[in-house]
């Protein structure tokens, strides 16, 4: 083996420090190779050594759980020996770099992620934040983005059945890609990741190696600056139609009993995969390099182990079972050779021309990784906006309609009827609602699946936006009347080095284990992705939730829309008037500032509960979350997703516009043919419940407005997105 | 009645379609790898939607070649009803079995979303049960879509009565505003001339269970299971 004694310039993103450990842990300087190896290991992305220590602190456990955080993806129970399994994933470096690749690696990332242990996905989200629309790049990056996704997910023939998709300002230089993968697989054929055993044949199977994605990894852990273009070399290139066959392939031979281990190779490609495998089986592993199927000539070891080529798999199989393992592999035209074995040395050794290449002990490259406790400074608390200190509109129906129409409340078809939101035949609530819901197959279980965050809640104050982001997605999910289960995170922020952002940070995973904890909604997995920043300017924070809940029989779920005239319709939960950080208080001042709304968790779970019985005994015609833009907004969307109108007569006791545009937490919109019964059974339950109005006829009246026609609200709800993206830079209905 | 499924590798709405002629027929469709040469004895042959070959190329122009496209052409023309949806319908143009050509969408996008197609044949195993000029509501999932024919040809299939399905207006009208995808004459999906052909773009098996929203798709099954099982 060659080493150099000279201490390399280029670090790889290794600090000094960090180096000298290497050389400690190695007994001498690593070689490039090895180097390289480390280097990816102990990035931000994969070693998650500024994070990890706070990450400890989450709620992780639960009846429901069968896995938490560290393998693949999180898997929990959903009876009947059926195990729902997910995860969420960011891909934000690449795609701001290479938007349309970026994200289709991003969705086929994950999905590998959660086909490696077993499970059939069926369904795919994305959470997607982006610049300023008047920003010249955001256009074409929302573009790529969609269709990335769409030629990703849509080849696979997985349903995107839904997720968020926000512009501001702060993410004009650093788009946030967050894609979540929801799979279904029987409890006792979850696939996990230790190759525990020796001499087991270690087989990679999948799309060949080449040279894109080297050091991806190490790239998603540094911020941007002006010559970000630059790095496109270290996006990866995705196959859909490749990572299909491997999908079919995988599962076809999950049913049979050869696997021992298996993972996916995302981020640090092989290196990471046969880490990880040798780490939790507390084994060793050789590699032959010269196996390795590649599409290019004279790769290095380095390269071959630093490439995240997509569309792979790492494996370590029973003994004997190698041959008809090939075969499958083979019907379905997806390369299989056997690279390696495992062994006792408890070292990753590499083999290139018949020489050792690289040695390296796996214990200390996984337990040695960095921890970080970095410095902090808490956000400090932002004042309570008084309603009197928010000016109040001339015409509230004015207002509604360009809130309604403004770029992060208008509709978002646009965008999901480039998805397939079909394909599997199972979809039962489709895009554009609360939750998606999709059933199991062969079942009548329903998955109801969201993901949900309010960044401007978030800056304003870590604890409460990390709260309001899990109570959302809890809301959400309850809406369409399913129990949600557990929840999956993103964690995306700026440079953590910046004792504010590492504070943003620790104030956000407090907020969420709380709410997890008071909601009984745990972690199961997570990702998280830090320096989300351009010459020094950070995004807002944005931890992203991805909530998944169960509905025994989707028969006894619901939709938003109004469903016939002379309904009730009562609002659920208090309303005090929130202004504070409201995307009302956005559209009159152009600006979000003051304390968000608080979210007491407390009531959040009477509420959810309160609302899923009534829906469960078939008391609602209809429900819908309360967030973004208040009740008016609520009520708008239930009109124009139904064609119904409705006639608010309810005279509020504070000022209108706050009552109508107020954010205030923990409430839903519901419709009823028995508003006594709702009534009593809130009041029963210790929740505020208020009737306000009925549905009726084709316009909508709020309090002390003109009505609005329900066509003309649809007209200025669908319009924006589509003359957007077709240049048409007008922005707003004009009232 | 016995059906088969073509699987392709690529296909994704092989299960789709599977699961509603199951619950038609109480009997599951065999599925047939497209490396197959034979089929087995079947009265009725579906290609499913999704991408052959991750469509790399021209959709469906790879599946077109594989083996079992030959016995499909064979029993095609012994009189088998094909159904052939979304990516079916692509390899059945390209194979030569149906006239015309699929292009990219006008929009130059993806589009999935339910559309309201117009009955115009209903003389046939496929479409029997529908009432001439009746309105259905099926959706459609595709980026190439935007059926094609030169004038000569579009004039055969016209007067040979061929044009099974046009996208039209919630009323019935047949207008620029309710075609997805470009298709000249609105043409959602065609027979050949002997009518035991059906090719479309639409995907009947996706509206064929009041779960997922709408049933309007499934007469097109049972009338394919009465008339062959009779």
């Amino acid at each position: 083996m060659t080493t150099s004694d000279s201490v390399p310039t280029d670090l790889m993103g290794l600090s000094r420090k960090e180096y000298n450990t290497i050389i400690n842990i190695l007994e001498r300087i690593p070689n490039f190779t090895e180097l390289g190896i480390f280097s990816v290991m102990w990035s931000e992305h994969c070693s998650y050594k500024s994070s990890k220590i706070w990450l400890k602190s989450l709620p992780t456990s639960g009846a429901q759980v069968i896995q938490g955080p560290g393998e693949n993806a999180g898997v929990v129970d959903i009876g009947d020996g059926l195990a729902a399994i997910f995860k969420i994933e960011s891909h934000n470096h690449p795609s701001f770099i290479e938007p349309y690749q970026g994200a289709a690696t991003g969705v086929g990332g994950i999905m590998r992620d959660v086909f490696t242990m077993g499970a059939r996905p069926i369904a795919n989200l994305n959470a997607l934040r982006f610049g300023s629309p008047e920003h010249h790049k955001t256009r074409h990056l929302v573009n790529g983005v969609i269709s990335g996704i769409g030629g990703y997910g849509n080849c696979m023939g997985v349903p995107t059945v839904g997720g968020e998709v926000n512009f501001d300002s702060s993410y004009n230089g650093n788009i946030l890609v967050n894609a979540m993968t929801v799979g279904i697989a029987s409890k006792e054929k979850i696939f996990y990741s230790a190759a525990a055993g020796v001499d087991l044949p270690v087989v990679y199977v999948g799309s060949k190696t080449g040279r894109d994605g080297i050091h991806g990894a190490t790239m998603a852990s540094a911020e941007f600056a002006d010559d970000s273009d630059e790095k496109r070399p270290t996006v990866q290139v995705g196959d859909p139609f490749t990572e299909k066959l491997l999908l079919e392939a995988c599962l076809e031979l999950m049913a049979t009993d050869a696997i021992v281990a298996i993972q996916d190779m995302g981020a640090a490609g092989l290196t990471s995969s046969s880490v990880e495998m040798a780490s939790k089986g507390g084994v060793g592993i050789n590699l032959n390099i010269d196996k390795v199927p590649r599409r290019e000539t004279d790769m290095t070891a380095y390269e071959i182990m630093l490439s995240e080529s997509q569309e792979r798999m790492l494996m370590v199989l029973k003994p004997g079972h190698e041959d008809m393992a090939k075969k499958i592999f083979e019907k379905w035209e997806i390369d299989f050779e056997v690279i390696g074995i495992t062994n006792d040395t408890g070292y990753l050794t590499l083999i290139e021309d018949s020489e050792l290449v690289a040695s390296i002990p796996v214990a200390p490259l996984v337990d040695a990784a960095p921890e970080y406790d970095r410095p902090w400074t808490p956000t400090p608390p932002q004042p309570i906006i008084k309603t009197k200190d928010v000016p109040s509109p001339d015409d509230l129906g004015a207002v509604l309609k360009l809130m309604i129409s403004s770029p992060n409340l208008c509709s978002r078809q646009w965008v999901w009827e480039q998805y397939d939101h079909m394909v599997m035949g199972n979809t039962v609530i489709r895009p554009g609602a609360d939750a998606a819901l999709v059933r199991v197959h062969d079942t009548n279980k329903g998955i109801a699946i969201t993901t949900d965050c309010t960044p401007r809640y978030v800056e304003a104050n870590p604890i409460e936006g990390g709260r309001q982001a899990v109570a959302e997605a809890y809301r959400n999910v309850t809406a369409v009347g399913a129990k949600p289960l557990a929840v999956t995170n993103n964690l995306n922020f700026g440079n953590p080095e910046k004792p504010h952002t590492m504070g943003q940070l620790v104030g956000a995973i407090r907020g969420i284990g709380e709410a997890c904890l008071a909601l009984d909604c745990p972690v199961v997995s997570g990702n998280v992705s830090l320096y989300n920043e351009t010459n020094g300017k950070s995004i807002l924070p944005t931890p992203v939730i991805g909530c998944v809940g169960i509905i025994d029989n989707i028969s006894e779920s619901i939709s938003f829309g109004f469903k016939a005239n002379e309904e009730v319709i009562i609002v659920i939960g208090e309303t005090v008037g929130w202004l504070g950080c409201s995307l009302y208080q956005k559209q009159l001042t152009d600006e979000t500032v003051g304390a968000p709304p608080p979210v007491n968790l407390n009531e959040e779970r009477k509420n959810g509960d309160l609302i899923r019985k009534l829906i469960k005994d078939n008391y609602l015609t209809s429900c819908h979350d309360v967030s973004d833009g208040g009740i008016a907004i609520a009520i708008a969307e239930m009109a124009i997703e139904s064609g119904i109108g409705a006639k608010i007569d309810f005279k509020p006791n504070i000022p209108v516009h706050s009552w109508a545009f107020g954010e205030d937490q923990g409430r839903y919109i519901v419709t009823t043919k028995m508003a006594d019964n709702v009534q009593s059974q809130a009041s029963k339950a210790g929740v505020k419940s208020v009737a306000i109005g009925i549905t009726s006829s084709t316009t909508l009246t709020l309090p002390g407005a003109r009505p609005i026609s329900i066509e003309q609200l649809r007209d200025c709800h669908l319009r924006w997105f589509p003359e957007y993206m077709a240049g048409q830079t007008k922005n707003t209905y004009s009232a | 009645m016995t059906a088969a499924v073509i699987v392709f590798p690529g296909s994704n709405c092989d299960r789709d379609v599977a699961v509603v002629l199951k619950s038609i027929t109480g009997k599951t469709p065999k599925m047939v790898w497209h490396q197959e040469n034979t089929l087995p004895k079947c009265d009725l042959i579906v290609i499913p939607g999704g991408f052959s070959y991750g469509d790399y190329l021209r959709s469906g122009a790879m599946a077109a070649h594989s083996p079992i496209m030959k016995t499909i052409v064979k029993q095609a023309q012994s009189g088998v009803p094909v159904l052939g949806i979304c990516n079916g319908f692509q390899i059945l143009t390209e194979s030569g079995l149906l006239p015309g050509v699929l292009m990219r969408n006008s929009s130059l996008r993806f589009v999935c979303k339910d559309v309201n197609i117009r009955v115009e044949k209903t003389d046939t195993v496929f479409s029997k049960a529908y009432i001439r000029g009746e309105i259905l509501r099926i959706p459609i999932a595709h980026h190439e879509g935007n059926y094609f024919a030169d004038e000569n040809t579009l004039k055969e299939i016209e007067d040979g009565a061929q044009i099974a399905f046009r996208y039209c207006s919630s009323k019935g009208d047949i207008t620029q505003s309710s075609n997805p995808n470009g298709s000249v004459a609105n043409i959602a999906g065609i027979f050949n001339s002997e009518g035991n052909i059906l090719g479309m773009m639409p995907h009947p098996e996706r509206l064929a269970d009041p779960f997922l929203g709408g049933t309007d798709g499934l007469p097109m099954f049972t009338a394919l299971a009465e008339a062959i099982s009779r």
